[in-house]
């Protein structure tokens, strides 16, 4: 993706419009501290998703490597929780929702025919805020007491317990949730102000349209975790009482609270997963979209949904009967829309042009998993079992399906299915093909047998187990570092496409059909769409 | 195409999950102990069913377009993009099926939540890092104690081999008889703990402040062993729930011989110890509550867990040491051991504390704990 900063500015597109100093007045290094370019930012969120990505993988490969074998080998109880907590923390927050930050920085305005985003300058802010949160992030370990051990869902009052790392924490989780505030109201403003003439919102690709409503997600839902960190804050500090029995507080106020905002954020993570499987799909199929515009109602759908089944990761808290049977009635109505997509995209592939090049492979890939993921998310919104299989390897197994073969797996047919278009250069299909079919057999050999270590009683978050649990937990540790090794694959594809990939086509993908295919040269240009294109 | 052996692989593991056939497998459920257990057992092969039949029906179509509707077979694609009817059914049919899914669900959760009328009631208190338990009702009234791991540190670490329940043993085991409903109330001393049985479908937070309650009735006799399931801290993978169900004249019998040990066990408070005795017990006390914080060397790991050898507070004043043992202190990982430990054990460990490790601060006899009792 460097290799766009390399080339920017040279296409024709830039001479049509001669004279202005596209490149801004630094180079260098000082060139991306000041950019308010939105393809260099969004390459800037890309980068920064990978480097958390690689670091939250390493800390996942020290649990597995601990998890090999019963007993205590490697890392000390304290220690494996504190990497427990930091990898899902880093993942979620510093890897995969970058990462569709990057792809909404450089695609919605290419999308819609806009010149860039609505506030740069914000946007620039929005991006440079994250560094310093991951810094806190990572500086937690070093402090005295290390990283918090509490788990990514920093349940009160273990919380209260921690470290000076807890506050590092949770001033991080405060700079992340402004971040993507901040992003968040961007990406509303540039869509629904800066359409091309024509580019109605019935006509934006539907990444455009789970984007605009991923960011009013945000926007509704960061605000609220900012509260409940704040207030863990207090009560470790300032003598309140919010989460303390013995004040008047309660423990279970903290999890209602953060599962006010945790579930809306799966759908945050999900929605433009979404988005990018519903523009791989018909362009590898060569035939529109299924059902477009009950796409868009399905979306909203969950969206609106998302807000009303909190309580479902909280069953066995002790509800009354009424509320668990609200919130399962509630949660099991999500499968409605979310059955609605995936039919869709089926409909799509039904009666195409198949071809199958990475991008599609992923998306396939995603499509399968994903709905495995979305069948045992069936299975554990139904009380009974829920409370069976609640916090038990069995959830593990469910929301790495949902992250990693839902998420990851569209990232990286986003990633394949653009990379052509934004540095002008093609990856290498083979290696692409391996990358896919290795991660694919790797991600289930860790991830599958999980299901049957929660199901035999496997508590999460424990850094050794009982016996019986041994031959699955080995599997699965060899899994993660087989799916580990694949990763090294897309990597190097990675970096010798950057640096000597083939050109690619203007149009790469045959069926490829959004205005940033048809209207732009490949590389798309430094600046794009500086005079509004007119959509028919 | 590869993939659809993949897809037919995960239906197949997905199906064999799914059949009674795989519990000697340790890949399925416990085998159920209660009704309780049955139903859910029950109700997840009929969802299970229900998943895979629709998995396969669609995916099933996937796959056939993607074999049948290939570019490279030269078939040309079709423009269709929507079709109101279809579009209709699929999304009413899938709501009509969760009704059906539902229903009997609805009726397995008030069936759970229904702990009226128990013949014996238990509080389970959760503490970092064991179990207290309550006979509050019913036979066995005023039982009490704490069960906590009894797998040696040597197993844990490596140093001996592991044994076949290793990490699933603890020193003192809830006993219940068999065909009684049992109430537990959860809650707990210090963070949230979780408690679970999972041969029963008996799982119930344990939260500090709160009590909350959870029923079984076991239908047979045997141990039945779980784990806390809410991270609580360093040891929460070290603190095992064991439960042992016996017939009600077992069960009779050791309410009788648990009180008659209790009676005769209690130590005298007014006894003068000498300051050997009273170390050598508090050495196992001190293995039993402190060693998994404070260490077997006395260096704790800190700053959570501070070290005890050369450390002001036991090498100090002698109120102060008892204050902390008694009393802990709020917030950490140190909690109050007043209500758990006896006088006379508490005087034991606070002996071995500051006659151990260097430290050299002199004994403490019981009845001066149960002076700064409050």
């Amino acid at each position: 993706m460097s290799a766009v900063a390399d080339t920017h500015g040279h296409g024709p597109a830039h001479d049509d419009h001669g004279g202005h100093g596209h490149h801004g007045p630094y180079g260098g290094f000082m060139r991306w501290v000041t950019t308010t370019n939105h393809k260099d930012i969004g390459t800037m969120y890309l980068w920064f998703a990978g480097s958390m990505f690689f670091i939250g993988g390493m800390m996942a490969l020290a649990i597995r490597l601990e998890l090999f074998h019963p007993g205590l080998q490697f890392l000390n109880p304290d220690f494996y929780n504190e990497l427990v907590t930091s990898h899902g923390l880093i993942m979620i927050f510093g890897a995969i929702m970058p990462a569709f930050v990057g792809f909404a920085n450089w695609q919605i305005p290419m999308m819609i025919g806009a010149p860039d985003m609505a506030f740069a300058r914000l946007n620039n802010w929005s991006f440079w805020l994250l560094p310093f949160a991951a810094t806190l992030l990572i500086l937690a370990y070093f402090m005295p007491g290390g990283a918090p051990g509490a788990g990514w869902t920093l349940y009160a009052p273990l919380t209260v317990q921690q470290g000076i790392g807890m506050d590092f924490t949770i001033f991080a989780v405060h700079i992340l949730g402004m971040s993507s505030i901040l992003g968040s109201i961007n990406i509303i403003t540039t869509i629904l102000n800066m359409r091309a003439p024509g580019m109605t919102l019935m006509r934006m690709p539907l990444f455009v349209w789970t984007w605009l409503i991923t960011a009013y997600l945000l926007v509704a839902a960061m605000p609220v975790l900012a509260g409940a960190v704040t207030m863990t804050l207090t009560d470790r500090h300032f003598g309140t009482t919010f989460f303390n029995a013995a004040g008047g507080g309660d423990p279970v106020l903290y999890q209602h609270i953060f599962w006010f905002f945790g579930h809306p954020e799966v759908y945050i993570i999900a929605l433009p997963a979404f988005g990018v499987i519903s523009q791989v799909i018909p362009a590898f199929s060569r035939k529109p979209l299924f059902g477009y515009a009950s796409m868009v109602y399905a979306t909203s759908a969950i969206a609106i949904l998302s807000f009303i089944v909190w309580a479902h990761h909280m069953y066995t808290v002790g509800m009354p009967v009424t509320g668990q049977l609200f919130f399962m009635y509630a949660t099991t109505l999500i499968a409605v829309p979310t059955g609605v997509k995936v039919f869709n995209w089926v409909a799509t592939m039904w009666k195409g042009s198949l071809s199958f090049e990475t991008p599609m492979l992923f998306a396939i890939g995603f499509l399968i998993l994903f709905t495995l993921g979305g069948f045992t998310g069936l299975v554990l919104s139904l009380v009974p079992i829920d409370i069976q299989l609640h916090d038990t390897y069995y959830v593990v197994a469910h929301f790495h399906y949902v992250m990693v073969a839902g998420a990851m797996f569209s990232a990286f047919a986003g990633i394949y299915f653009w990379l052509p278009k934004w540095t002008g250069r093609m990856y290498n299909e083979t290696l692409g093909q391996w990358h896919f079919w290795l991660t694919l057999v790797f991600f289930n050999m860790i991830f599958f047998v999980q299901h049957f270590l929660g199901m035999a009683g496997m508590p999460r978050r424990i850094p050794d187990y009982p016996l019986m649990f041994e031959t699955w937990n080995q599997v699965s540790s060899i899994g993660a570092f087989g799916f580990a090794l694949a990763q090294f694959i897309f990597l190097y594809n990675l970096f010798t496409t950057l640096s000597r990939g083939q050109p690619a086509a203007q149009k790469q993908w045959e069926g490829a059909d959004s205005i940033d295919w048809t209207h732009l040269p490949t590389p798309a240009p430094y600046h794009t769409f500086e005079t509004p294109p007119v959509i028919k | 195409m590869k993939g659809s052996k993949v897809v037919l692989a995960l239906a197949g593991f997905a199906g064999l999950a799914a059949s009674g056939a795989a519990h000697a497998l340790e890949w399925y459920f416990q085998t159920p102990g209660s009704t309780l257990a049955r139903d859910i057992d029950h109700l997840h092969q009929y969802v299970m069913w229900l998943i895979i039949v629709i998995f396969v029906a669609v995916f099933g179509a996937m796959f056939w377009a993607c074999y049948a509707h290939r570019k490279s077979r030269g078939h040309a694609a079709e423009q269709f993009h929507e079709n109101t009817t279809v579009e209709i059914l699929w999304t009413v049919i899938p709501a009509i099926i969760l009704v059906v899914i539902a229903w009997p669900v609805t009726k397995v959760v008030i069936a759970q939540k229904d702990t009226s009328a128990p013949d014996i009631t238990i509080k389970v208190t959760g503490y970092q890092w064991k179990w207290g338990y309550d006979y509050i009702k019913g036979e066995g009234e005023g039982i009490s104690f704490v069960s906590m791991l009894s797998t040696p540190r040597e197993q844990i670490e490596g140093k001996a081999p592991k044994g076949e329940h290793y990490l699933l043993e603890v020193d003192n085991e809830l006993v219940v008889p068999i065909g009684k409903k049992i109430r537990v109330i959860t809650t707990a001393a210090d963070v949230i703990h979780s408690w679970w049985v999972p041969a029963f479908g008996a799982k119930q937070d344990a939260i500090p402040g709160f009590l909350r309650d959870l029923w079984f009735r076991p239908e047979v006799t045997g141990t039945f062993r779980s784990q806390c399931v809410e991270l609580c801290g360093k040891e929460h993978g070290f603190m095992p729930i064991v439960v042992r169900v016996v017939s009600e004249q077992d069960y009779a019998k050791w309410v009788g011989d648990f009180k008659k040990a209790a009676a005769s066990a209690a130590d005298d408070p007014n006894k003068k110890w000498d300051a050997k005795e009273l170390a050598a017990r508090g050495e196992k006390v001190y293995a039993a509550n402190c060693v998994a914080c404070h260490q077997a060397n006395g260096r704790g790991n800190p700053p959570a867990f501070p070290p005890l050898a050369g450390s002001k507070i036991v090498t100090g004043a002698k109120a102060g040491h008892i204050d902390m043992v008694l009393n802990g202190k709020p917030n950490t990982a140190m909690q109050p051991f007043g209500k758990q430990l006896s006088d006379t054990d508490i005087a034991a460990v606070i002996t071995h504390e500051r006659s151990s490790w260097g430290n050299n601060a002199g004994m403490v006899q019981p009845a001066e704990v149960k002076a700064r009792r409050k």
